[in-house]
């Protein structure tokens, strides 16, 4: 199979439970999937389904409990915490919620801030921040704070910031979530954008179905199973 | 550099009010903990500038009996004796009894011999040994009460009874910062002449014997010869090095200074409760964030070290703005209380033990948030998010 067509995501018989005091709440069971390279995943459930966690386990934030997950031919369960937070550095930009940016920062700092994990020379930094920037149309607001940005304008900061260095995945958990409806569709526009202009794989978490439209495919996830298969669409 | 940033943003621009308390409550504490200091290093520092080639003799049986002044002559006959000078404590008061201040009637020559610390001008030592009637007095004792060479100056005496009439002679100045400038010197012929007139009983009677000798090496063995020349004698002697009669005296206020140093102990640990209720609640704030920059990649370390820098730049805030304010208040406090305090000035010691206790408060007050943001796992901070 010719590299590009191989799945640059591999989840085989991954599990996942959490302990609340003496007991043990399973949230993912005998998880496996592949998602391919450049692909616009949604992922969809009701609260407590473990999207979000499958999500973290993807990104590499949290550890699976049994099961492999392969990024790029890589096994991440196998990595210890040190490799693993060099190994998202290079290879996850993430999109939250709430945006999650550094108040005391402005955009352009805001953006940096991946980069000071590379071995990028000052002057490529400010290359790469100015054009993730520019992907943003943020380009004139570079100086501002976060807090002199609207929820929309701090959610594309945030894009900036996931794809500055130009990761191999995209995982976003809610990114329309905090956004008035004119934002969102900003938002998901540019994502759009950036899978299928520039390729980025991109898997997101969302409960919202318009967003899920979005997505090239949709995968449900109920009680911790997944129910329906990655191109099967339940709207 | 970004990171730099970061941690200065953090300690001074998010919450205003919050680290300007902080560091108004370290400068508060540096200042508290540094004027402490300086007390207890004042109050040592006559054992810190004591000589070694001194010896004191004075009665075994307590300083307030006299020893006869044909001891001199014997005491300078022990081998390695270079000089022996004497004096008594006059006890005098200058127009009331809060206008304190060390006086001493001294055999002069021989006294300022022993002491080169006093700089006396020689045209002004020259007109004191002349007149038996005159006095030098300390730069500072002369300032105070604005005296100036020629004023007569009425002492009470309060040991040897009646109005003394001093004339000023000369101003002597230290030889460094450390010498006390406060004290009054006058004749001891003038005293013991005027005794000689009224009470035979304290006439050619001396308080103290200050000797010079050749070596520290042979402080102990000259020091025993005196007192064994006057042992089974109507007033036998006790001599000891210069710096073991000043400790002598310290010992007797050791219980002030203990609790002086307790004190300055609970100080350092209210900056500690203040720093670490700061910085506690700084990173229980910034949970979040931290795991952000987890998520990005950031590792531990960085982590530690943005907690550990900013509790470090709050409390060195502090602490220089602490020890910018001791110099003028301990130059403040020193011209209040230099009845007690005749030399009041911070010490470089107490400089570097401010800044010690800065930084080990620092590291102490980030330790638990430290460990804390450590030992925090991504995927459970971002769920505190929002």
């Amino acid at each position: 199979m010719p590299p590009e067509q191989e799945p640059i995501v591999r989840i085989r018989g991954v599990s996942k439970s959490y302990r609340s005091g003496s007991r043990i709440l399973p949230v993912l069971e005998d998880i496996s999937i592949d998602i391919g390279h450049g692909e616009f995943l949604a992922l969809m459930g009701p609260s407590g389904s473990g999207k979000s966690t499958l999500l973290n386990l993807i990104a590499g934030i949290d550890r699976t409990d049994g099961g492999t997950i392969e990024i790029g031919r890589i096994d991440i369960t196998k990595m210890s915490e040190t490799e693993l937070a060099e190994w998202r550095s290079l290879h996850v930009g993430f999109i939250f919620q709430f945006y999650n940016l550094i108040p005391v920062l402005t955009a352009y700092e805001n953006v940096e801030l991946p980069l000071y994990l590379t071995g990028l020379s000052r002057m490529e930094k400010s290359e790469h921040v100015r054009t993730a920037l520019a992907v943003v149309k943020l380009k004139d607001r570079m100086d501002h704070y976060p807090a002199q940005l609207s929820g929309g304008e701090q959610q594309r900061v945030a894009i900036a910031r996931a794809i500055v260095t130009d990761p191999t995945i995209i995982v976003a958990d809610e990114p329309t979530g905090d956004l008035d409806r004119k934002s969102a569709q900003d938002v998901l526009d540019l994502m759009g954008r950036l899978n299928s202009e520039s390729r980025k794989t991109i898997i997101m978490v969302t409960h919202d179905p318009r967003a899920a439209r979005r997505a090239r495919s949709i995968l449900y996830l109920e009680k911790g199973v997944l129910s329906h298969a990655p191109d099967q669409t339940p709207f | 550099m970004l990171l730099i940033k970061l941690l200065f943003k953090n300690a001074f621009l998010r919450h205003k009010l919050r680290s300007v308390l902080t560091v108004l409550g370290v400068t508060i504490a540096i200042l508290a903990f540094g004027l402490l200091r300086t007390v207890i290093t004042t109050w040592y520092l006559g054992v810190e500038t004591s000589s070694p080639t001194r010896l004191v003799t004075r009665n075994n049986v307590s300083i307030i009996f006299p020893l006869p002044l044909s001891y001199r002559e014997k005491i300078r006959q022990v081998e390695g004796v270079k000089i022996v000078s004497y004096g008594s404590w006059f006890g005098g008061v200058y127009k009331d009894k809060k206008n304190f201040f060390a006086n001493f009637a001294v055999e002069p020559r021989s006294y300022l011999e022993l002491y080169p610390e006093f700089i006396v001008p020689p045209d002004d030592k020259e007109a004191f040994l002349r007149d038996r009637r005159g006095f030098i007095a300390g730069k500072k004792l002369a300032d105070r009460f604005g005296w100036k060479k020629g004023d007569i100056v009425t002492l009470e005496g309060t040991i040897y009874p009646g109005k003394w009439d001093f004339i000023l002679r000369g101003i002597y100045r230290g030889r460094d910062v450390n010498v006390d400038e406060t004290q009054f010197f006058f004749h001891w012929d003038y005293l013991n002449e005027s005794v000689l007139k009224s009470k035979i009983s304290l006439s050619d009677q001396v308080g103290f014997y200050m000797i010079g000798i050749s070596s520290p090496g042979i402080s102990a063995q000259v020091s025993q010869e005196i007192d064994a020349m006057f042992k089974n004698s109507a007033a036998e002697t006790i001599t000891e090095t210069e710096k073991a009669f000043v400790q002598g005296f310290i010992a007797m206020s050791e219980a002030i200074i203990v609790a002086i140093q307790l004190v300055s102990l609970v100080v350092i640990l209210i900056i500690m409760a203040v720093v670490a209720n700061t910085m506690a609640m700084t990173t229980r704030e910034r949970t979040g964030e931290y795991s952000i920059l987890k998520t990005l990649g950031f590792g531990g370390g960085v982590i530690a070290l943005l907690i550990m820098g900013e509790s470090l730049l709050v409390t060195l805030s502090g602490c220089i703005l602490g020890i910018a304010l001791t110099y003028p208040i301990a130059g403040a406090f020193g011209t209040y209380l230099g009845t007690y305090f005749p030399v009041f000035s911070v010490e470089n010691e107490t400089v570097l033990l401010d800044f010690i206790a800065a930084v080990l408060v620092a590291f102490a007050a980030a330790v638990i948030p430290v460990r804390n943001a450590l030992k925090l796992r991504v995927a459970e901070g971002l769920r505190r998010i929002g």
